[in-house]
């Protein structure tokens, strides 16, 4: 049985990734609008005080500001809660990052409901829409640290605008120190036959769980790891949808342009199958426990356990 | 290398009035013929654009992307006529292709895009985002131990924009030098005057409020221009904001204060008018 071993918080993850990536990298320089504390860029700020700006409460300026600095050749990463950073600063972002070409990095923490107590206002479930909605882009939410270090990694390598999603709470642990990762290319994380199980972020650990309770009543369900949401591994996703012709996408994210909507785009062109979707359901979420709260609101294994029987026409 | 500015000889005032001339002839060719623009806003800020191109930075239009340039970012993006005549007379391009400004295809589009043409330094048209580019260039800058100066234009309306003000806070907390903004305060803005629209008086109060280091100019006197960009290259660990008076649709007696020609192009028989005005 897979166990539930919780590991850093992606947050932190990303936070300790900067501060390895600034020793060897002069040319990053870390920009945040007053949550370095909890974005945890505030790390980079302590070890290279001369590369890092907090710019205060403001995201457009953070945004534009970061603009200017990819022009002379800098590579910027900049942060702040994922409502705040994606809202605010959305026109910045699109204006003078994604039409300009320039090479910034976007990582947002806070992505969500599974922040919890803190309520709606302070969650993002809108943030992978508009990521997505930027030309160029490419946009990630890791599940876990190991899958956060490597993508941050990978971000630096890559020339051009990144977006990626990390978390407030600690990560069950699904990869580990040696699992490889590309931009663009999911991970198969378990073999199906029946139905195939689409997340990223959080929601990875629980498609791993609600494949091993589908198991126990028959059904093999296969598990894929997306991670990266634009640009979409078609290869994977097609060879998964083609051995079992039923797909799930689960995700953390409104139901309306997520995860979801790209790969349902995408089968539906290319392989189409019967769907189900684990998302929010086009609502505002609420202050709570994040275990609260992924109940309530229909995020967990055992919401995906009964979409995946949905689509096989179970029940 | 063709380096434009403080290695070449000083242009005499004469000189200097005669571009201006010239790229009012290329504003009123260019929206003219395309049958649209906003050439009001780019007469106004002419001067403000010739002194700064041909008097003071050093840039090169062999070489667009040489890193110790000085910066100019055009955060008043809808003055593009003005952009493209700058660059064109000073090298950057072939002037025959301004008159394919807003023409499918044509690297002069309506508003300045970077990726586009060459010597455009940012893609502006949003308004109130020129700022914020022009303080990471100036980071860049310091990071970099380099002696290039940004400035970035701004137009009086633009400054209704929050990130305006969020801007001049960071940059002057993060003590920023080697940034000079220029306000082109033409008093108009799309709608109407503005003082009707949304009056940002006392502006010179308001950037000193900010902690900038602030001058107050007629923006149609070259002398003027250039001394106070000189004592602006001289402030350290301080941004700076020239207020500069001008005249929206300065140059054409017709076009002087008639926001008609905010967003408006001149009619061919116009156009014939203002080009016999600025023969």
């Amino acid at each position: 049985m897979i166990e539930r071993k919780l590991g850093k918080a992606t947050r932190d993850a990303y936070g300790a990734a900067l501060v390895e990536i600034g020793k060897t990298n002069r040319a990053v320089v870390v920009l945040d609008a007053d949550l370095s504390k909890s974005t945890k860029t505030a790390e980079f700020g302590k070890v290279f005080p001369d590369r890092f700006f907090n710019v205060g409460i403001q995201e457009a300026n953070l945004v534009g500001v970061a603009a200017g600095l990819a022009a002379c050749g800098k590579i910027p990463f900049i942060s702040s809660f994922a409502c705040f950073l994606m809202c605010k600063g959305f026109d910045q972002l699109r204006m003078a990052v994604a039409f300009s070409e320039q090479n910034v990095k976007v990582v947002v923490s806070h992505g969500g409901i599974s922040i919890g107590e803190d309520g709606a206002s302070q969650m993002s479930i809108e943030d992978i829409a508009l990521a997505c909605s930027l030309p160029g882009f490419c946009v990630m939410v890791p599940a876990d640290e190991y899958a956060t270090t490597a993508l941050i990694h990978e971000s630096v390598q890559h020339q051009g605008p990144v977006f990626v999603r990390t978390g407030r709470p600690k990560a069950p642990l699904v990869y580990n120190p040696t699992s490889k990762f590309q931009i663009g290319k999911g991970a198969l994380l378990r073999e199906g036959k029946h139905v195939t199980l689409v997340a990223n972020g959080l929601l990875v650990f629980e498609a791993l769980q609600a494949a091993e309770a589908l198991e126990k009543e028959g059904i093999k369900a296969g598990v894929v790891d997306l991670h990266t949401v634009k640009p979409l591994d078609e290869e994977l996703l097609l060879r998964e949808a083609k051995k079992t012709n039923h797909v799930v996408v689960a995700e953390e994210h409104q139901i309306w342009g997520g995860l979801g909507s790209a790969v349902a785009r995408f089968l539906s062109a290319h392989h189409p199958c019967r769907m189900e979707f684990v998302a929010i359901q086009d609502t505002y979420a609420e202050s709570g426990t994040a275990e609260g709260l992924f109940e309530k609101y229909g995020l967990t294994a055992s919401h995906i356990a009964q979409a995946a029987k949905k689509a096989l026409g179970k029940i | 290398m063709t380096v434009l500015g403080h290695s070449m000889k000083k242009p005499s005032l004469e000189e200097l009035k005669a571009q201006a001339k010239q790229i009012r002839r290329d504003i009123i060719e260019m929206t003219g013929t395309a049958g649209s623009g906003h050439p009001g806003g780019s007469l106004s800020a002419t001067e403000l654009a010739t002194a700064l191109y041909f008097a003071i930075m050093r840039h090169d239009p062999q070489n667009p992307k040489w890193t110790d340039r000085d910066r100019f970012i055009l955060s008043k993006g809808h003055a593009s006529p003005l952009l493209y005549s700058i660059l064109a007379e000073a090298g950057y391009f072939d002037r025959n292709m301004l008159l394919t400004f807003r023409e499918l295809g044509s690297p002069l589009q309506g508003h300045p895009d970077m990726r586009r043409l060459a010597g455009v330094e940012a893609s502006t048209g949003s308004l109130g985002q020129g700022l914020s580019i022009g303080i990471g260039h100036a980071l860049a800058r310091r990071l970099d131990q380099k002696a290039y100066y940004t400035y970035v234009l701004l137009s009086d309306g633009e400054t209704n924009e929050g990130q305006t003000w969020e801007a001049a806070a960071m940059a002057a907390h993060h003590e920023v030098d080697h940034l000079i903004a220029i306000l082109d305060y033409n008093k108009f803005q799309l709608d109407d005057a503005t003082h009707e629209i949304c009056d940002m008086e006392p502006v010179t109060d308001k950037w000193k409020a900010f902690n900038w280091d602030v001058q107050e100019i007629d923006g149609h006197d070259f002398e003027s221009i250039i001394k106070a960009v000189q004592h602006a290259q001289k402030i350290k660990d301080q941004p700076a904001m020239i207020v500069a008076h001008t005249i929206k649709g300065k140059g054409v007696s017709f076009m002087e204060n008639n926001n008609h020609f905010h967003g408006v192009a001149p009619t061919k028989e116009e156009m014939k008018r203002a080009l016999e005005e600025l023969a």
